[in-house]
C-alpha cells in the first residue's frame, strides 16, 4: 500500500521525479540539499546498494525547484530519514521494475537474475542486459504502486560501511564546488550595504559619485536597501565602501536593546504553555510540583546568542530574464519554500521562478542564505537580463545571520529514596523559528523588511510541533512520575534569532544534564548509575555503558598547577531519534582557569548505519562545535548592535584547543535509521560542566565557561 | 585600507607568522610607491600578465582573472585562513595582499598541489580519511600544511595544531585534518 512508503515518496510517487537513467549514470535527485553534513554520499550508497550498482555511476542532484521533489527544508536531522528512506524505496522499485523487463525478455524467473553495475545477468543463457539497454531513451514515468521489496540488509555490501565523500575531490583540488565559484555567460558582480542593526534607517546618501567608480553598472537605494552592481568584484567592493562613508542613518531609541538578557528572558514573557511529551498544550498551567520529603535543589541554566558562524558568508546569483523569469542560485536549505517567500516579496507568480540549489560552507541552520538570495533577487529585478552574482562580507553575515537566541532554563527536582519523583522546568527564550516561510503579507527576509514599502516581519507565534523549537528535549529521557514543564516565549523581535542546530536542545539537555549530575552528587550516588536507574530503554543503558566504559580506558598526561576530571551527559536527540553520550577529560589550570579539553569519547546509536564514517564526522563535528559554543561564545551588544563583526571579537575554537574523539557506533542494521547530525550538541556543554565540577568542584551553569567565570565562580563558593 | 588592518591586527596579538606577514607586505607597499599597470605572476607553474588596479587584492584577480577558484573569501581580515596561499614560499593571506606588492612573485595554490590534475599526496590523503565536511576551508588548510610538511618532514600532534591555528574550521573536522597530515608525514618516513 502506498501509505506504507515515506512520506516524500507518497507526495512524489512518480519514479522518474527521484530516479533519472541517462548516459550509464543514475542521477538521484533528492530534495534536499548539501550543506557540508554528507547528505549526497549518504543518499548516494542508500541508491547504489538498492539498485546494484556502483557508487560511482550515482550523481546526486540535490533540491531544485524545476526538477526532483520538492522535500521543503533540510533541518532536523531529518534526511535521512525522509529522503534518504524515499530513495531506497523508489530504487528498490526500480530495481523490481527492471528485473521483471528482463526476466520477460530472457523467458526465465526473475529471481534467477543477477545484478552488477547495473547490468543485469542471466548466468543460464549468458545474456545480459543494462537498465539502460532496457529503458531505450525512456525514463520511469509512473507511478510506485505499494511497498517494494526492500534488498535485505544482510545483503548489503556497501550501506553501513565507510566511502570517500562524492563531493570532497573537487573541493581539495580547487575545482568549482561552492556557489561563490559559479561562472555564468555576462556575470556582474554585487555587494549590499546594510545598516548595522534594526535601530537604524537610512536619511540619506548621495550615489553620484559611486555610480562613477570605473566599472560600476548601477547603485540600488530601495528604501534601506543598498546596493550596487558592478563589472568586478573589486569594483564592487570599492563602491560598497563608498557607500558605507556616505550612508547617512537614524536611530530609532525605541529599538534600545536590553542590557541584561537573563532578565530581558523572564520579563519580557509573551505566551507560556505546558509541555507534556514533548509536545506543547494548550492546557492551563498547573501549580509548581511542591514536595515536603526527601532532596530538593534547584539551579538556573543560561546560554546565550551564538551564531551559526558559517566560514563562507552568504552568497546567491539571481538573473532576471528577457522573459520576465527569475532565476536564483541559492544556498538556502529550503529551496521550495524560498521560492515562495521571495514570490510574494515581489508579487510574482512561484511558476516565474526557479530557486537552484549551490553549495556554500556549512550553515549548521538558518543563516544568511535566505536573505542573500533576496537581496540578489532585488538586484538582479533592477538590473534585468544579467545575472548578478552578490556577496555578503563577513560583517554582513556576522550582524544580520538570524542568531541562535538565548535560552533561560530554570529546573528544580525533588528526591526521594535517590529516586526522581518531581521535576519542574521553566524556559525562557525567543523564537527558533524565524524562516522565510511563503506566508501572507509578511516576511522573514531581510531586504523585505528593509526595501520601500517594507513588509512586516511574520508575527512569532509558538512553535507547536512535537521537540520544536524552545521545547526540544525539554522533557527528560528520563522515568519521571511527575513533571511539569513550561515554555516560555518572549516574542520582542529586536533581535532576530532563528534555528540553529540542535534549536532548544542544546540548551535543555546541557541544564537536564548537568541537573542530573548535580542530583546525583546531592544523593551521593553515581552520576552514570544514576543515571541508569532511571531509563528503562535498553539502547539508552547500552550507550551510556559503552560510552563511560571507554572513558574510564583513556589515559593522559598530568601535569603540575593543572587540576584534572571527567564528567559524562547523555541525550536522545528529540527523545525519538539518535541516543548519544558524551564523556570528556578536560584540566582546569589553577591559577588561570584556563580549560583545556583533552579527550572527548562519543558512543551513539543512530539505527542502521548507512555512511559509518559520514555518520561519525557528524557526530564528533557536533561535539567539536557544541565545544566551541561552550567554551568560547557569546554575542556581545551595545546598545542597539551586535558588536561582533569578525571573528576577533566572536572567538571560536582553534586547532590547537580542540580534544582528540574517540566515536563508538553501536550499529542496529534491522532498527530504522535515525537523524544523528545533531545528536551530541546537547550533551556536549553538560559533560564539559560536569567535568570541570570533577577536576575543581567549581559548579557553572553559564555559558560561555570563560577563564574570567570560573574564577568568579571559585570566589563565591 | 592595509594601514587600518594592521592596526586591528596588532590589537589582536596574533601569532608570529601573522606579525611575519604583516611587515612583509607593509615592506612591500613601502618599496614600491609607483603605480604601475602591469604586474606579472607567476601562479602554479605558469605565468600571467595582469592589466589591473594595482590595489586589487590578489584574491579577486586569482577568482576573477586567473579562474582559481580554490582560494575563498572568509572574513577579509586574515583571520580565518580560507584565503591562504604560498607567496615566494612565503604563507599569506590573498584576501589583503594586493596586487600590486605581489608582483612577479611564484605563487602556489591547491590547484597547484595536484600531479597531473590528480590529487596530490596531500590531497589524497584528505580524500582517503574524509578530511572535511563542508570543505570550504580545505583550500587554505591544505596550503599550509604543505608548507609545515617541506619544513618538517613529521611533525606531531601539536606541531599540526599550531601550524594550523591561523586557520578557522566550523563544521569541526579538525581531528581529521590533523590525521590527514599526520599520515603523510608518516608515509614520508617510511
Amino acid at each position: 500500500m502506498i501509505d506504507e512508503l515515506p512520506v516524500a515518496l507518497q507526495q512524489n510517487p512518480v519514479l522518474s521525479t527521484w530516479l533519472r537513467f541517462d548516459n550509464d549514470k543514475v542521477v538521484v535527485q533528492t530534495g534536499k540539499v548539501e550543506l557540508g553534513q554528507g547528505i549526497s554520499t549518504a543518499i548516494a550508497m542508500i541508491a547504489a546498494e538498492e539498485l546494484n550498482v556502483d557508487i560511482d555511476q550515482i550523481v546526486i542532484q540535490t533540491g531544485r525547484t524545476d526538477r526532483g521533489p520538492n522535500e521543503f527544508i533540510t533541518a532536523g536531522s531529518m534526511s535521512i530519514e525522509g529522503s534518504g528512506m524515499a530513495v531506497r524505496h523508489a530504487c528498490s522499485a526500480a530495481r523490481s521494475f527492471f528485473i521483471n523487463r528482463a526476466a520477460e525478455l530472457f523467458e526465465v524467473e526473475p529471481a534467477t537474475l543477477r545484478i552488477i553495475d547495473g547490468v543485469i545477468i542471466n548466468p543460464d543463457g549468458n545474456e545480459q542486459v543494462s537498465f539502460w539497454q532496457l529503458l531505450d531513451g525512456k525514463q520511469l514515468d509512473f507511478e510506485i504502486e505499494g511497498k517494494p521489496p526492500l534488498k535485505p540488509t544482510s545483503e548489503y555490501s556497501i550501506v553501513g560501511r565507510s566511502t570517500t565523500r562524492v563531493d570532497l575531490e573537487a573541493k581539495l583540488t580547487g575545482q568549482p564546488a561552492f556557489i561563490q565559484d559559479l561562472e555564468l555567460p555576462g556575470l556582474l558582480h554585487a555587494r549590499v550595504v546594510r545598516p548595522r542593526n534594526k535601530a537604524f534607517s537610512l536619511t540619506a546618501i548621495n550615489t553620484s559619485t559611486v555610480e562613477t567608480i570605473q566599472g560600476v553598472c548601477t547603485v540600488v537605494v530601495d528604501g534601506n536597501f543598498i546596493g550596487v552592481i558592478a563589472k568586478t568584484e573589486f569594483a564592487a567592493i570599492r563602491a560598497r565602501q563608498k557607500l558605507i562613508d556616505l550612508a547617512q542613518w537614524q536611530t530609532d531609541s525605541d529599538k534600545a536593546l536590553p542590557a541584561d538578557i537573563a532578565k530581558f528572558l523572564r520579563e519580557e514573557v509573551d505566551t507560556s504553555l505546558l509541555v507534556e511529551d514533548g509536545l506543547p498544550t494548550e492546557t492551563p498551567i498547573p501549580p509548581r510540583l511542591a514536595s515536603n520529603s526527601g532532596i530538593s535543589h534547584a539551579a538556573t541554566y543560561f546560554k546565550p546568542y551564538h551564531l551559526h558562524g558559517s566560514i563562507g558568508p552568504s552568497a546567491a546569483i539571481a538573473e532576471y530574464g528577457q522573459d520576465g523569469h527569475l532565476t536564483i542560485y541559492s544556498h538556502s536549505q529550503g529551496p521550495g519554500l524560498l521560492r515562495g517567500a521571495i514570490a510574494q516579496v515581489l508579487g510574482m507568480e512561484i511558476e516565474q521562478i526557479t530557486v537552484i540549489h549551490a553549495e556554500n560552507a556549512g550553515c549548521y541552520g538558518h543563516n544568511g542564505a535566505d536573505d542573500a538570495a533576496m537581496d540578489a533577487a532585488l538586484l538582479a529585478k533592477a538590473y534585468r537580463a544579467h545575472p548578478i552574482s552578490l556577496k555578503w562580507h563577513r560583517e554582513d553575515e556576522h550582524l544580520w545571520e538570524p542568531m541562535s537566541p538565548a535560552m533561560l532554563v530554570e529546573l528544580d527536582a525533588n528526591l526521594v529514596d535517590g529516586k526522581i519523583m518531581a521535576w519542574n522546568a521553566d524556559i525562557y527564550s525567543q523564537t527558533h523559528m524565524g524562516r522565510p516561510l511563503p506566508f501572507g503579507s509578511v516576511s522573514n527576509l531581510l531586504a523585505a523588511w528593509q526595501k520601500n514599502d517594507p513588509m512586516p516581519q511574520a508575527e512569532i507565534r509558538p512553535g507547536m510541533a512535537p521537540h520544536g523549537g524552545i521545547h526540544r528535549n525539554a522533557d527528560p529521557y528520563y522515568e519521571i512520575p511527575n513533571k511539569r514543564i513550561i515554555k516560555h516565549l518572549v516574542k520582542d523581535t529586536k533581535l532576530r534569532t532563528s534555528s540553529t542546530r540542535a534549536l532548544g536542545a542544546f540548551a535543555n539537555v546541557f541544564a537536564i544534564e548537568t541537573f542530573m549530575d548535580e542530583l546525583a552528587l546531592a544523593s551521593s550516588q553515581d552520576p552514570a548509575k544514576f543515571r541508569i536507574d532511571h531509563l528503562r530503554d535498553d539502547r539508552a543503558i547500552e550507550v551510556i555503558k559503552s560510552m563511560v566504559s571507554a572513558l574510564a580506558d583513556h589515559q593522559f598526561q598530568v601535569h603540575d598547577q593543572w587540576q584534572y576530571g571527567k564528567g559524562i551527559a547523555f541525550a536522545r536527540y528529540k527523545n525519538t531519534k539518535t541516543y548519544a553520550a558524551v564523556g570528556v577529560v578536560l584540566g582546569v589550570n589553577v591559577e588561570t582557569f584556563k580549560i583545556d579539553l583533552l579527550h572527548a569519547v562519543i558512543a551513539a546509536d543512530a539505527g542502521q548505519v548507512i555512511d559509518r564514517d559520514g555518520l561519525e564526522n557528524q557526530l564528533e563535528g557536533g561535539l567539536i562545535q557544541a565545544a566551541s559554543w561552550t567554551l568560547k561564545e557569546a554575542v556581545q551588544f551595545d546598545e542597539y548592535s551586535s558588536t561582533c563583526e569578525n571573528w576577533d571579537s566572536y572567538p571560536i575554537m582553534t586547532f590547537s584547543e580542540i580534544p582528540t574523539v574517540e566515536t563508538i557506533i553501536l550499529d542496529h542494521p534491522d532498527e530504522p535509521c535515525l537523524g544523528a547530525g545533531e545528536a551530541t550538541q546537547g550533551p556536549t556543554p553538560a559533560a564539559i560542566s560536569n567535568a570541570i565540577f570533577d577536576a575543581t568542584k567549581i559548579r557553572i551553569r553559564e555559558i560561555p565557561f570563560l577563564p574570567d567565570r570560573l574564577r568568579h565562580q571559585a570566589l563565591v563558593m | 585600507m592595509i594601514e587600518k588592518k594592521s592596526r586591528t591586527l596588532e590589537q589582536d596579538n596574533l601569532s608570529d607568522v601573522n606579525l611575519s606577514i604583516r611587515l612583509y607586505i607593509s615592506c612591500n607597499s613601502q618599496l614600491r610607491t609607483h603605480i604601475v599597470t602591469q604586474y606579472s605572476l607567476n601562479v602554479n607553474g605558469k605565468n600571467h600578465v595582469i592589466d589591473a588596479d594595482g590595489n586589487t587584492p590578489l584574491l579577486y584577480i586569482l577568482r576573477g582573472e586567473l579562474d582559481i577558484k580554490s582560494t575563498k573569501y572568509g572574513c577579509g581580515t586574515e583571520l580565518c585562513g580560507a584565503c591562504r596561499i604560498l607567496v615566494d614560499g612565503n604563507l599569506l593571506f590573498a584576501c589583503t595582499l594586493l596586487l600590486k606588492d605581489a608582483d612577479k612573485t611564484i605563487i602556489t595554490t591547491v590547484e597547484g598541489l595536484t600531479e597531473s590534475n590528480k590529487p596530490g599526496a596531500l590531497q589524497q590523503a584528505f580524500l582517503d580519511i574524509n578530511a572535511g565536511q563542508c570543505g570550504y576551508c580545505l583550500a587554505g588548510i591544505l596550503i599550509t600544511a604543505d608548507k609545515l610538511l617541506e619544513e618538517n618532514r613529521s611533525p606531531d600532534r601539536r606541531e599540526i595544531q599550531l601550524a594550523l591555528d591561523g586557520h578557522l574550521c566550523r563544521c569541526g573536522a579538525h581531528n581529521r585534518i590533523i590525521k590527514a597530515i599526520q599520515s603523510v608525514a608518516e608515509s614520508d618516513d617510511d
